[in-house]
């Protein structure tokens, strides 16, 4: 078996129809009868609701229903839709009903669906009914919800707390007492929104004489939204179908469940006819989960040396209004803590807060950029108190590479250990300081500021978990013309699965990649999956692919070896042709075989053979891979305009073995890029009532392209010995170090002034009133 | 409510093809691209004009099919994302350069891009880093964090001028 595709640069096979226009995302789809949805969002923070008067919008011509919660049958009307992540922990699960029953609890909770022959007139509608509050008291900032006395975001709830989590292991207080130092520190950290480039969408038909119902959903996750929707509705899974076409971009909320993926086939079953919600660019912000804020206040104990001798604190989390995925983001703040350093002890507790703001779920590295940022912090207040340089101390405290399989000390809920399961962190880093420069950053910096201007390097170290289970699957079957179908249910939104996939299952078989295609995130066509989080599909469905596709070839191979008489040992297979070594002319292709193993009536199976050249996999990594990572930001600063600009990036990223570099490095560097916005310029704004201010790419800020700094990568490949490729996820591990890389250098920058910064995103105004401060 | 929908007669060519039409006077370029003509490659990113992905050329020039009513269309050339290639389906040396250097995950803004960039090398055949980093500034992109897009733009602004010098 030769390696041909398995770590090459292959052009991906989904963008020939993406640069053409022949994409096909939710809001393109069109099936006949179809009608279109506009929904009717709550416009308080926190109210009851009196009334909805929707007389005036059912009177418009073209408007064929408004539906409240009361206008759907009887069953629904006192059902919150189904906590999709249960967890004991979870002391309050809320979750909302999919439209508003008697109160509402953020700005933009749909309240009510109108369905109408065009979005146009559906939106006519939607602005005419009419909604009565009464307001109540909001709580807006989740430090203000934890205290007792806060206003409720519920009102029948009995307190803010959705629940408390804690992580401990070692002797924490033994590491205080024993320590030469302590260095508190307490910073807030904002992750924003998820924007995606194409937000939500929903379409739904539902034909109860026929297949039942189908769903078309921009969703990460199409077998969460069966799962879901099945058990809210009271149907039978088999008969609920949940495709997710070409999606424009996930990044973590679109795997959740949403209302509208109730609501709009509650529609399409009332009204017997398709329906189409798509969600705008307004809705986008207040309705599709964010991420928002954490408040930290952690304390390390250091020896003399400036290693870490213990970590403990105390986490405020804003959870929103409502708990639409369970506890995965405040989890995954946790689990990783203590990165890549080996700490012996550690106790950090969290409370996860409601408030009148839209729900949380994870974006890009959940909460995995919050714990690097949380460990960076105190690594960079342990430099700067000892007179230590930023990679000396990092050198000093990373897990050595001799020391793996590692065990952090935290344990998963089965009671396993959290392990890394290989890595090189101190490789990572010696790789990425060359590649910035690191040793000649002084001497740009003491020339720079000669002129007067301010530059700063900063580093940033991280891991990632990667390729949670507990599995993905994948079927890969020879077409009877020789072309090979993989069929998984792993859903893709830009990742390039079609590719990745196919490349594994290329090199498996000998075939050339032309000849494999890949059909994916239709529950109807695959029976089982869980979907695209956490930098898992690589580790899931290539493993699953890769085990498919060997049974596939071992099949072909032994019913060639009886065509031709030989051996299965003395087969060779080139480009789909099966022969024997050294007889050029016994060939048979995959093709063949597969034609012999489906006949058709009055054909004959070969005896001992099972019908079909196809084999199904759900084999998957045995534990989550760890990838790693340390990145190097040079930054200039406008000492009087408060402006960053960041000068330089450099990257080195440990993803195992890699499938295909370009599109790794095509993670990474989307990543960074995210990672910088949330350094700089993502925060969603609400004021104390609870009103969203800043609903627009106006005044909500994305990296743009004028402000991004070239991004140069290299790579360390420590295979995983967890999968049979040798893999680990990379979709996140860019993202995770950016932020603190950016702040670290921030601050090195302003070093004369003694600028510390305690929170993100870094605003110019912040940056000069924390200057002016300064006296300096 | 008075809801009057007023609607007019427009005559205009999309990607070289005449067409006529009755559009709502308060329908916008690219819902009427899409909805009307279901040329669905022009994406809404943002329907307020800040995130590019809804980008056509008019005449030629880059503008925001969101910001733009369809009557306003009327007797001007559109060209969109599909529109770029040639007639016998071979990709313009953009989209090509697009596939080479992975400038595209998703492919939601790569519509915008194209055809913002299209027009831009058209009238800056031979532009620097920062020049192209400006012209797609008022385009968003979530996924790629631009780099492989801007190196896409070059090596296509390169590969026109090596095909011009022979
Ligand atoms: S949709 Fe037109 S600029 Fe965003
Ligand atoms: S490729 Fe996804 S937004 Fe640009």
């Amino acid at each position: 078996m030769g390696v041909r595709y398995f770590g090459a640069e292959v052009r991906r096979v989904e963008d020939a129809r993406l640069v053409t226009g022949n994409g096909r995302y939710v809001d393109d789809i069109e099936l006949p009868g179809m009608l279109e949805a506009a929904i009717v969002r709550s416009t308080e923070a926190h109210a009851r609701i009196r009334s909805i008067d929707a007389a005036a919008a059912r009177a418009l011509p073209g408007v064929h229903a408004v539906f409240t919660l009361q206008d759907f049958p009887p069953e629904y009307r006192d059902r919150p839709m189904v906590q999709p992540y249960p967890a004991p922990v979870l002391l309050q699960p809320t979750t909302q009903y999919p439209l508003a029953k008697d109160e509402v609890c953020f700005v933009g909770q749909a309240i009510a669906l109108v369905v109408a022959e065009t979005r146009h007139v559906a939106e006519d509608a939607a602005g005419l009914v009419a909604v009565d509050y009464e307001t109540l008291p909001a709580v807006v900032d989740c430090r203000e919800a934890v205290k007792s006395g806060a206003p409720l975001a519920h009102a029948d709830s009995p307190d803010n707390i959705v629940a408390r989590l804690r992580v401990a292991f070692g002797e924490v207080d033994a590491a205080f007492a024993d320590s030469a130092h302590v260095f508190e520190e307490r910073f807030l950290q904002h992750r924003g929104g998820c924007h995606a480039m194409e937000c939500r969408g929903v379409i739904a038909e539902d034909r109860p004489h026929h297949d039942g119902l189908t769903i078309i959903s921009a969703t990460q996750c199409p077998y969460l939204v069966r799962r879901n929707v099945a058990a809210y509705l009271g149907r039978d899974e088999g008969r609920v179908r949940v495709v997710a076409p070409d999606v424009g971009g996930g990044f973590g909320p679109k795997a959740g469940i949403y209302a509208e993926e109730i609501v709009v086939p509650l529609a399409a079953s009332a009204l017997g006819r398709p329906v189409k919600w798509i969600e705008d660019r307004r809705e986008h912000f207040v309705t599709t989960n964010t991420q928002r804020d954490q408040e930290w206040t952690l304390e390390a104990a250091v020896d003399a040396d400036g290693r870490l001798l213990g970590v403990r604190g105390r986490v405020i989390h804003d959870n929103g209004a409502f708990v639409p995925y369970g506890l995965l983001l405040p989890m995954t703040t946790l689990t990783p803590l203590p990165g890549p350093y080996a700490v012996p002890a550690l106790d950090v507790a969290m409370e996860v807060a409601f408030t009148n703001t839209a729900p949380n779920s994870p974006i890009r590295g959940a909460g995995r950029p919050n714990a690097a940022f949380a460990m960076e912090r105190l690594v960079a207040r342990i430099a700067r108190e000892l007179g230590l340089d930023q990679a000396e101390v990092r050198r000093r405290n990373y897990v050595p590479a001799d020391g793996f399989p590692y065990d952090t000390g935290q344990k998963f809920r089965d009671g396993s250990p959290i392990r890394y399961d290989s890595g090189d962190f101190e490789g990572c880093l010696d790789k990425v300081v060359e590649l910035a420069d690191y040793a000649g950053f002084a001497g740009r910096q003491k020339a720079a500021r000669e002129e007067g201007r301010y530059l700063g390097i900063g580093v940033s170290s991280c891991i990632e978990d990667t390729g949670v289970g507990p599995y993905e699957g994948a079927t890969v079957r020879v077409q009877p013309d020789g072309k090979v179908l993989i069929r998984t249910g792993a859903a893709s939104q830009g990742q390039g699965h079609e590719t990745m996939l196919a490349q594994v299952c290329a090199d498996r078989l000998d075939v050339a990649i032309g000849d494999v295609y890949v059909m994916a995130a239709d529950t109807g066509a695959f029976p089982h999956g869980i979907g695209t989080i956490g930098s898992r599909v690589a580790v899931n469905a290539s493993t699953a692919v890769f085990d498919a596709a060997e049974s596939v070839r071992d099949k072909a191979l032994s019913l060639a070896a009886e065509r031709l008489e030989a051996s299965v040992e003395d087969l060779e297979v080139e480009d789909g042709v099966i022969g024997v070594a050294g007889v050029p002319e016994m060939t048979v292709t995959y093709g063949d075989l597969a034609r012999q193993l489906a006949p058709m009536a009055g054909g004959a199976l070969p005896r001992g053979f099972a019908p079909g050249l196809e084999a199904t996999s759900y084999r998957t990594s045995d534990g989550m891979p760890t990838a790693s990572g340390s990145n190097i930001a040079e930054v200039e600063v406008d000492i009087g305009t408060g402006e960053v600009r960041v000068l330089r990036y450099s990257v080195a990223h440990d993803c195992g073995n890699m499938i295909n570099p370009m599109m790794v490095d095509g993670q990474i560097v989307g990543g960074v890029v995210h990672g910088i916005g949330n350094a700089l310029f993502e925060r969603l704004v609400y004021d104390e009532s609870g009103q969203p201010l800043n609903n627009n790419y106006g005044e909500y800020l994305l990296p743009i392209a004028t402000e991004m700094p070239p991004i140069a990568i290299t790579h360390q490949e420590t295979p995983s010995p967890l999968n049979p490729l040798g893999i680990k996820g990379a979709g996140e591990g860019g993202t995770i170090p950016a932020t603190s890389a950016i702040v670290a250098a921030i601050e090195n920058a302003l070093e004369p002034f003694g600028v510390v910064i305690r929170s993100y995103p870094v605003s110019p105004e912040e940056l000069c009133d924390l200057i002016d401060a300064s006296g300096a | 409510m008075e809801n009057p929908r007023h609607t007019h007669r427009i005559a205009l060519t999309v990607n070289g093809a005449p067409v006529e039409a009755e559009v709502e006077d308060r329908l916008h370029l690219g819902d009427f691209l899409r909805r009307e003509l279901s040329l669905t490659g022009t994406h809404l990113g943002c329907e307020h004009g800040v995130c590019g992905a809804c980008t056509v050329m008019v005449d030629g020039q880059a503008v925001r099919s969101c910001l733009m009513l369809a009557v306003q269309a009327r007797g001007r050339a559109v060209t969109t994302v599909e529109g770029l290639a040639a007639d016998d389906g071979t990709l313009s040396p953009l989209q090509e350069a697009f596939r080479e250097h992975h400038a595209l995950q998703c492919g939601f803004c790569t519509p915008g891009m194209l055809t913002s960039l299209t027009a831009f090398l058209r009238d800056n055949p031979a532009p620097t880093d920062r020049e192209v980093r400006e012209a797609i500034s008022g385009n968003i992109c979530r996924c790629t964090g631009y780099q492989p897009i801007v190196a896409a733009a070059l090596a296509a602004a390169g590969a026109k001028a090596a095909e011009e010098e022979n």
